[in-house]
């Protein structure tokens, strides 16, 4: 039987509880999909509604009104009015935090105004009443005339009610406008909806006012013949509109004064925001959050690593040796296990950040750093990308969206990859471990550990120098704006902080996951096959000798066609203090960082025992010329600036595509990374060795 | 009439306009629209950005918007 389903679009203001209300009527039957032809992530999950219906919810971006400002906030808009998306809304469900009554009324009623069936759910209710507002709900649904369910989107409640509204909503009829747009501009909006086709006023007079985003030349001469400035009319109608929401707010609501309200975020304020303490609480906030990412998710990562050593031992003993067998355990089976090893840092740093912008102190964050960033040609909300970026790239870039301003947004992209994300720590931890001597002390530090964080400042540095210099290269399109609300400080919501978590964990899978593993089975391939019979004569040379099969792995690769290539990339690199081998690790590593670690141990492993680590392996190499170890320390730092700066991901330069919606910017941030790349590693090598 | 960015922390006044129309356009769809109450709530280091509540709730926004917002 078919059950009918309704298409309901959940929008609402930012900090609203949008996304709580979600998670509470969608659970984990969600999927994070692409609008067709944009660059946003479409949210979508089912809903039963009732025995008989379901509904499927599309969750869209916050925002405060149908005048996109920033992207987010553009396919918050393009959704309400049915442009992009296949078959247009049902039922729209704006939630409306209590507190913030009058500021969400305004959404609504553009809504309404669309001809939308529209349901208001009414969330924070208790807050609403701690703070002395009392709004009378059934007189706000008259004067609305729209359904209002008060609901508590985080205790579950009035979720019932809400779907039976949505219910009631579908079958009914269409209203009369709230605010008539007619009344302002009569004459142009009869000749816009002619020339549109429409009955529907607002959708034309927001048509009108969108303008410079769609060019439509007919529509622009009826605005030169009714003298109609679309910025103008946009002022002059939302402070029309929000006189007549003023009225219904004075009939719907009563204060009450309250003494010492407001005072837990006034009072955390003063401390979190401190022009001083601020400050040092933020940098030690960034302390604990490294602390707890690198100690603590190192015991799931290690279970991880031994599970896919364990299952790589399995798969090649159980499934008959041969081709399949060799692409799945060093092609499939470890690009996969090179992608999963970083769910737990990337979960982790998610958590905090997600718990940290749940609570609403991110929002204090860019307060206190917009205007040192401002300097760099960033933005206060480029701390969250930036941030991001310590644990990959990819979802960090995507959450520079919320930055309005064409340049800032931009600067954050380009400059966000210098970050040290989590790919780069094996790397890092493999080079300090083999030609950093740990016996050095300073004090309570040791020079390895040193190193590191230098490494992990240097990234951020190089990441504020970058943004420095673009700032002066990008042309501005608009002037820039930092307009944030300050939410009042809440306890998260830890599901919606789980959530969130898991969103970004399959963004990170699927979106890198699926480039990864190509790669790896493409390096699978350069390294597995040469050209000609070579590989043959050196099964024939080493037929029936004892410990053969590990040289024979490693004078197979220098004659395959990766070796050729690191190979015939080696004049280029030997200034650097790389030989060939590297090479091919820097090659295979453009996939992804963290390939190198699996290439090295691949390649330097002759040894005279086989049993031997990677990191004595390395140990053990000598320099040819000098016959002194050739991994030196002058050789480890040319080598991790090298990775510091690199646009080694392949993932993330798709990301910049898809945000950018050009080849422009990867390619310029693939270039600028690699020349900064090769200039300091040049540099230091030479002046170290 | 006084700029919004002259007034000192914890000063109550109304907005009277916004001078700049793109700054006003973001502002008064958030509610902030001549008549409303505006508190100045406190103020980032060299008075930039600036903490402002507005229909009950708190907005930042920087200094040179600042200056364009008049009230009395």
């Amino acid at each position: 039987m078919n059950t009918s389903k309704i298409k309901v679009v959940l929008a609402g203001n930012p900090n609203s509880g949008k996304s709580t209300l979600f998670n509470a009527l969608t659970g984990l039957r969600q999927k994070v999909g692409n609008y067709p032809g944009i660059t946003v992530e479409k949210r979508t999950g089912n809903c039963n509604l009732n025995k008989n219906s379901k509904a499927e919810i599309i969750d869209v971006p916050g925002a405060y009104s149908l005048y996109p400002k920033s992207i987010d906030e553009w396919v918050a808009q393009q959704v309400i009015c049915n442009k992009k998306d296949e078959g247009a809304p049902e039922v729209t469900v704006v939630v409306a935090d209590a507190t913030n009554l009058r500021r969400s009324i305004f959404l609504i009623t553009q809504i309404i105004d669309l001809k939308m069936k529209v349901v208001l759910a009414l969330n924070m209710v208790d807050l609403s009443l701690q703070q002395g507002l009392i709004i009378d709900v059934s007189r706000l649904s008259e004067e609305l005339k729209i359904p209002v369910v008060a609901i508590n989107a985080r205790k579950q409640e009035g979720i019932g009610r809400l779907k039976q509204a949505i219910i009631q909503a579908d079958s009914r009829e269409v209203l009369p406008s709230f605010f008539d747009v007619r009344s302002l501009f009569n004459n142009i909006i009869e000749d816009a909806n002619e020339l549109r086709k429409t009955k529907n006023d607002y959708d034309s007079f927001l048509a009108l006012c969108l303008l410079d985003t769609n060019e439509d030349i007919k529509l622009n001469s009826l605005c030169k013949k009714h003298q109609f400035i679309p910025s103008r009319a946009q002022a002059q109608e939302t402070i029309r509109r929000y006189k007549k929401i003023d009225e219904v707010v004075d009939i719907c609501c009563a204060t009450v004064k309250i003494e010492g309200n407001r005072s837990v975020t006034k009072w955390l304020d003063d401390v979190l925001i401190h022009p001083v303490c601020g400050y040092f609480i933020f940098l030690g906030v960034l302390f604990l959050i490294f602390q707890a990412i690198f100690s603590w998710s190192v015991y799931p990562m290690d279970l991880i690593d031994s599970l896919f050593t364990d299952l790589s031992v399995w798969v090649a003993a159980t499934l008959p040796a041969g081709v399949f067998n060799d692409l799945l355990v060093k092609g499939v089976l470890a690009g996969l296990g090179g992608i999963i090893i970083f769910v737990p840092q990337i979960a982790f740093l998610f958590a905090f950040i997600a718990f940290l912008e749940d609570t609403g102190y991110m929002a204090r964050v860019g307060f206190i750093t917009d205007k040192i960033l401002r300097g760099f040609g960033l933005n206060g909300r480029s701390i969250i990308p930036l941030l991001s970026g310590a644990a990959c790239a990819i979802p960090a870039i995507m959450s520079a969206r919320t930055i309005s301003s064409w340049k800032e947004r931009m600067i954050t992209i380009m400059v966000t990859p210098l970050m040290s994300c989590s790919a780069r720590l094996p790397v890092y931890t493999l080079i300090i471990a083999v030609m950093i001597p740990s016996e050095q002390n300073w004090g309570p530090f040791n020079l390895q550990g040193l190193v590191m964080m230098a490494f992990y400042l240097l990234g951020f540095l190089a990441a504020l120098g970058t943004a420095f210099v673009l700032k002066f290269i990008l042309k501005a399109k608009e002037r820039s704006y930092y307009i944030m609300e300050m939410p009042s400080y809440k306890i998260p919501d830890w599901k919606t902080v789980i959530y969130t978590i898991v969103e970004k964990v399959k963004v990170f899978l699927f979106d890198a996951g699926k480039v990864i593993i190509a790669i790896s089975i493409v390096l699978w391939f350069l390294s597995s096959y040469a050209p000609g019979n070579r590989f043959e004569k050196i099964d024939a040379k080493w037929a029936g000798k004892e410990n053969a099969e590990i040289h024979i792995a490693a004078e197979k690769l220098e004659v395959s066609y990766a070796g050729i290539i690191g190979k015939s990339i080696e004049p280029a690199i030997k200034p650097l203090g790389f030989d060939w081998k590297i090479g091919i690790a820097l090659i295979t590593s453009f996939a992804a960082r963290e390939v190198f670690v699996g290439t090295m141990s691949t390649i330097y492993s002759v040894g005279d025992e086989s049993t031997q680590s990677i990191k004595e392996r390395l140990e053990s190499v000598k320099n040819p010329e000098t016959s002194k170890p050739f991994f030196t320390g002058a050789v480890g730092i040319s080598l991790m600036l090298f990775y510091a700066f690199a646009m080694q991901c392949m993932s993330t330069l798709a990301i910049v595509r898809r945000e950018t919606n050009s080849w422009k910017w990867p390619i310029v941030q693939f270039l600028y990374m690699g020349i900064l790349a090769y200039l300091s590693s040049l540099i230091a090598y030479q002046i170290l060795s | 009439m006084q700029k919004l960015s002259d007034i000192a922390i914890g000063e109550e006044k109304i907005i009277e306009s916004i001078e700049n129309e793109e700054l006003a356009q973001k502002l008064l769809e958030m509610g902030c629209t001549p008549g409303e109450k505006i508190i100045v709530e406190r103020k980032a280091p060299f008075a930039d950005p600036i903490a402002i509540i507005v229909s009950g709730f708190m907005l930042s926004i920087r200094k040179e918007d600042a200056e364009q917002i008049f009230v009395k």
